[in-house]
């Protein structure tokens, strides 16, 4: 088993990945895009990080870049991506082709278009492992197979013969999480996995998540909108808003002590089972940023209801907040506290 | 799928038959010149006039022409089946001239069609690929060449270079494949890409645009995310999902020029189903111009149902249930 033997050479306590004040900026007509603004963090393995942001935050792109899949034609990149060893910016195109699949795979947002619509479904995960490994097309349909039955599809044999379109979203997506994870990767990274799927199904495709990672060892991103759905799945959350991370820490350290206003935003935005009928949801005020105008300071400062003087002028920068626990926020960690029990915790 | 086919070709009947019908009335109703004397010689007597008249089957009433009609094309006639008729003209059987000449028009058309597939689908994937540069750019202002440029034009244009100025061809006329393969050959390579520029042209700019459309999808991510070549990415992923439009388009064009290319066969003298037809329409030769008209409306219902078979494999999500 050559995957053991390599897994086994990075468990010294480094990190799988560690990203290093990356930014990902793009041209445009209308100026430069700063999608990803100065990200730093790490994963380890066998944990799972949810990273929860709005549309734009840079949520997306980030790992998007982790894995090359932004040309370097329309984007600029700044910084350190780090995987087993390896800083992957720096990385020939073909070498960084084959971590890409083998070393680690992605699992995107619409299972409905994410599949060729003209190949059988067992064809496309036999692909995977036929650009990897010097093996036949047998073994590789084989392999297919096998991971249709791991990922919960009744009837592999026939399933694999079948074409996109006479599977369900939910049926897509097992088969996207098949073809990710077909090469026993290191790193799984689900792009909004649950997005698009029925609320029952949602909650299947996660905890099918769950057991793969631990069955295969992996370290796992999940990158939603939605706070909720990391609460249960996730070891460690990070909070991103305009292209940085404004808040980082253990779930219950956000979910009971969150630090950030932003944070705060998203959790009145979630219903809460304890809070009976006198709930009531609060949107954030205000839109996203333009990542072209990014306001001064806080980049969340114009949609901030506690903004200071301070918040216009100098960004934030992340400050520990106990253990793993970190937050971008000028706020006195008092005010913080207060504000969090008097709003977050007890709605009234 | 049988029954797919099978209600199919029930269409490509019928439509046949409303073409027919169509052209036969319009033939009936607006004659150039009445044929009985046309074909009644100089300065003919009444008596003779009417001798030519029912000679021609010309005496009877529209519908019992129509179905005289029908009937030999369908059930033969004494020259065998399906029943072309004799020619007003000549008065001799149809048959043979219009076998010969439909192979012609048929060597034509295959010809051109496979060089206008194999330059319309490459100059299509690198303009796709090599977007806003300047091969893009070329090849989208041999398009525009293509599709501008007459066939009547080019055809004289390149006979005056390579005929007249150059000597690199032998001339025009068509010598069979048997008596010659090399002048056979040459005689035909110009008519074909002539005839295949404009077609080309168009080609080039639909795969261009589906290619393009393609390079859009989500499913394309997932074939770099798993770590494809970008070679099977761009020729397995993208191109497979953009040539089946191409496909469709290509039956039904097919069709349209098994019927006939007239412009074509004229310029290069290529005695076709073209010129045949040009010809019989001049001189009022009715049951030639219905032959020609059955075998091309045949020909264009035909081939767009192959296509539309074909598109069913290429593309599992409209099988036939």
């Amino acid at each position: 088993m050559t995957g053991r033997s390599r897994r086994d050479d990075t468990e010294d306590g480094q990190p799988l990945l560690e990203v290093r004040d990356l930014k990902v900026h793009f041209p445009t007509a209308d100026g430069l895009v700063k999608a990803v603004d100065g990200v730093s963090f790490k994963i380890h393995r066998g944990e799972t990080l949810g990273v929860v942001g709005e549309s734009g935050s840079g949520k997306s792109v980030t790992f998007l870049t982790v894995m090359g899949l932004i040309g370097s034609r329309t984007a600029r990149f700044e910084g350190e991506v780090i995987f087993k060893g390896r800083d992957l910016l720096k990385l020939p195109v073909e070498e960084m082709r084959h971590i890409r699949g083998k070393e680690m795979g992605m699992v995107f947002q619409d299972p409905m278009t994410s599949l060729h619509p003209m190949y059988r479904v067992g064809y496309q995960i036999a692909e995977a492992v036929l650009a990897h490994e010097a093996t036949t097309k047998k073994a590789a349909w084989k392999l297919a197979l096998n991971l249709l039955g791991k990922v919960g599809i009744p009837k592999p044999e026939e399933a694999a013969r079948r074409y996109p379109h006479e599977f369900s979203g939910g049926m897509r997506q097992r088969a996207m999480i098949a073809m990710s994870l077909v090469l026993n990767p290191d790193l799984l990274i689900a792009d909004e996995p649950t997005t698009a799927l029925d609320v029952t199904v949602q909650a299947q495709i996660l905890d099918l998540i769950d057991r793969l990672r631990t069955e295969f060892n992996a370290a796992v991103v999940i990158i939603t909108h939605d706070l909720g759905v990391v609460a249960e799945h996730c070891d460690r959350i990070q909070v991103m808003y305009a292209g940085r991370i404004v808040e980082t820490g253990m779930g219950r350290d956000l979910f009971y002590r969150g630090r950030h206003p932003y944070t705060w935003g998203l959790l009145q935005s979630i219903p809460r089972l304890d809070a009976g009928q006198s709930q009531r949801l609060l949107p954030i005020k205000g839109l996203p940023p333009s990542l072209i105008f990014v306001p001064p300071g806080c980049a969340f400062h114009p949609r901030c209801p506690y903004v200071m003087d301070v918040c216009r002028t100098e960004v934030p920068v992340l400050e520990p907040a106990g253990g793993p626990h970190m937050a971008a926020c000028h706020l006195p960690m008092e005010t913080q506290e207060r504000i969090f029990a008097e709003t977050v915790l007890q709605p009234t | 799928m049988g029954r797919y086919i099978a209600r199919r070709l029930l269409w490509v009947l019928l439509v046949v038959i409303l073409v027919t019908f169509l052209t036969f009335l319009i033939f009936f109703v607006i004659p150039p010149v009445d044929p009985a004397i046309l074909f009644a010689g100089r300065a003919p007597s009444q008596r003779l006039i009417e001798e030519v008249r029912v000679s021609l089957g010309l005496n009877h009433s529209f519908w019992v022409q129509y179905a005289l009609f029908l009937k030999r094309i369908f059930l033969g006639d004494q020259y065998g089946w399906p029943g072309f008729g004799l020619s007003f003209v000549t008065r001799s059987p149809i048959r043979e001239n219009f076998l010969t000449r439909a192979f012609v028009t048929f060597q034509l058309a295959i010809g051109a069609a496979v060089v206008w597939l194999i330059l319309g689908i490459f100059i299509g994937i690198v303009s796709a690929l090599k977007r806003g540069r300047w091969q893009d750019r070329a090849s989208m202002g041999f398009a525009l060449f293509g599709v501008s440029a007459p066939v009547f034009w080019l055809g004289l244009m390149g006979l005056y270079i390579f005929w007249e100025k150059l000597h690199w061809l032998p001339g025009t006329g068509y010598i069979p494949f048997g008596e010659s393969p090399s002048q056979w050959f040459l005689h035909f390579l110009l008519p074909w890409i002539v005839l295949a520029l404009l077609f080309a042209a168009f080609y080039a700019r639909m795969v261009r645009g589906s290619l393009l459309e393609a390079f859009g999808q989500d499913w394309m991510r997932t074939a770099r995310a798993k770590g494809l070549s970008e070679n099977k990415v761009v020729y397995k992923h993208a191109l497979r999902a953009s040539l089946t439009p191409v496909v469709s388009l290509f039956g039904a064009d097919l069709g349209t020029l098994l019927g006939g290319a007239i412009i074509t066969e004229t310029v290069f003298n290529l005695p076709g189903l073209g010129t045949y037809v040009v010809r019989s329409v001049q001189n009022g030769d009715l049951p030639v111009i219905m032959d020609v008209v059955v075998f091309a409306s045949l020909a264009v219902a035909l081939m767009s149902l192959v296509a539309d078979i074909l598109y069913a494999f290429l593309d599992p999500r409209v099988r036939f249930s």
